[in-house]
């Protein structure tokens, strides 16, 4: 290293020109491949969302799922406190939403650990081939030990039997708190029921009956995340929640 | 240029002879997190090698114009650049790995394999050989997280790369998965025994006693 290249009008050509030269590639690759990445970030949710329809076939290509969501799916939004539908933007986002003071609340108490939630909801319906709703699909989330698990709750048309419950994004430790993806447990709550006389009966409880409709036995080694399961679902079926929404079954009329 | 025996050192060296985590200890921390599944592995040290190629080539390129005041800065800025290219590119065409490995792929960034070779060789040698010795060392990096991210993901969940080896009770098989395994504090351990081997097969990696 030489000294006559320590003046400062080198150096800081030098840095400036380097500079230059990053800033060109890192702009270029994220703007060139921005739209690739959005499409996948919709597809990722759609696929998460046919999953929780029960309509995901091993395999689908892209297309497939993208077909099968634009046939079957319909987004709508729910007024969380009346339960009834309102019109949004198609590219509305609740957990953005969420973050925005005058279109959330603050739950009281915050019994999921979520902060924030949205006024406005998302609910994804499902149709048979006949065009009517057999599937309502919830997206639900709560704290669970490490951070905010996020969830499609998929809901029969009656309002209170569980299909699936989809975790799709999730923080908990792999093995233990992460089983909440394992297909075995995810197939525990097929036909479950939410609500007994109208009050949120389902239950994460260990040793739980198989036959019991209102319990779902919980994961072995996660009592936290277990725990956070049960917090999220109980403050989703709420009053606060979807529980207005469950109630008068705006999908029917 | 140098001959093909000093290239094939460079190449190759650091898989066992200067590892550059079993023999250097560098690079620890990603080698924890990222080996539960192998798959990930596998990612992570593509990723690695890249970066570390492309910054040594780029920053052995233009080594004799860099003012060495601000060296580290101007290193940093290329491997920084490098790395966001790479997330980028695993965000648009990898979706499902780049959720996975989350901020490890940012955390490349830091990985003290990269600017140990950036500082160490990429400044003194010509861009070629840099090159190499990024590819060499990212192939070092690669053999360790393999091996270990194959044995905890055969011990911890029964699988390699997902496929079923050892059927998981769980799964209806007869296989308890060994929970220490998944959990990334275990590398540690596993790290450890491979610096135990590799110094047991090639003893002139011993450090002499103080």
């Amino acid at each position: 290293m030489s000294a006559k290249k320590e003046t400062l009008g080198k150096t800081v050509g030098i840095v400036v020109a380097v500079c230059l030269v990053c800033s060109i590639v890192v702009s270029t690759a994220a703007v060139g491949l921005r739209s690739q990445q959005n499409a996948n970030a919709l597809l990722d949710k759609q696929t998460n969302i046919l999953q929780a329809a029960g309509m995901l076939d091993a395999g689908a290509t892209p297309n497939q799922i993208r077909e099968k969501y634009n046939t079957f799916v319909e987004q709508r939004f729910v007024d969380l406190e009346s339960g009834q539908y309102v019109e949004r933007d198609a590219d509305y986002d609740m957990y953005r939403a969420a973050r925005d003071p005058e279109q959330s609340i603050k739950p009281q108490p915050d019994s999921a650990g979520i902060q924030r939630r949205a006024n406005v909801a998302s609910v994804y319906l499902i149709k048979d081939d006949a065009g009517e709703v057999s599937r309502i699909i919830l997206p639900v989330h709560g704290s669970g030990l490490w951070n905010l698990m996020y969830a499609f709750l998929a809901v029969d048309s009656d309002g209170n039997t569980v299909r699936e419950l989809v975790y799709y994004d999730h923080k908990e430790t792999p093995g233990l708190g992460g089983e909440v993806q394992n297909p075995q447990w995810q197939a525990l709550w097929d036909g479950k029921k939410l609500y007994d006389d109208g009050e949120v009966a389902i239950q994460v409880t260990k040793n739980a009956s198989a036959s019991n409709p209102y319990t779902v036995d919980a994961l072995s080694g996660a009592t936290l995340t277990s725990n956070g399961v049960q917090a999220t679902l109980e403050y989703w079926l709420g009053q606060e929640g979807f529980g207005p929404y469950l109630q008068k079954q705006p999908w029917k009329s | 240029m140098a001959d093909t025996k000093e290239m094939k050192k460079v190449l190759f060296g650091p898989i066992l002879d200067s590892n550059p985590i079993a023999l250097h200890v560098l690079g620890i921390c990603s080698a924890l997190a990222v080996t539960t599944k192998l798959e990930t592995a596998l990612v992570m040290s593509l990723a690695l090698t890249f970066v570390v190629s492309f910054s040594n080539l780029f920053i052995s390129t233009i080594r004799n114009h860099i003012p060495s005041s601000v060296r580290i800065i101007i290193q940093m800025t290329i491997i920084a650049s490098l790395v966001i290219v790479v997330d980028q590119v695993l965000k648009a065409y990898s979706y499902e790995i780049s959720k996975q490995l989350s901020v490890f792929v940012g955390l490349i960034i830091t990985n003290c394999i990269v600017m140990g070779r950036a500082e160490a060789y990429a400044m003194k040698s010509p861009p070629m050989m840099s090159f190499l010795d990024g590819i060499g060392n990212g192939l070092g990096y690669s053999f360790v997280l393999i091996v270990i991210g194959t044995i905890k993901e055969l011990g911890g969940f029964g699988t390699i790369l997902g496929f079923e080896i050892l059927p998981l009770v769980q799964n209806g098989g007869w296989y308890q998965g060994n929970g220490l395994l998944i959990l990334p504090f275990s590398s540690f351990f596993l790290i450890g025994g491979l610096i135990w081997y590799i110094r047991t097969i090639r003893p002139e990696q011993v450090e002499p006693k103080e």
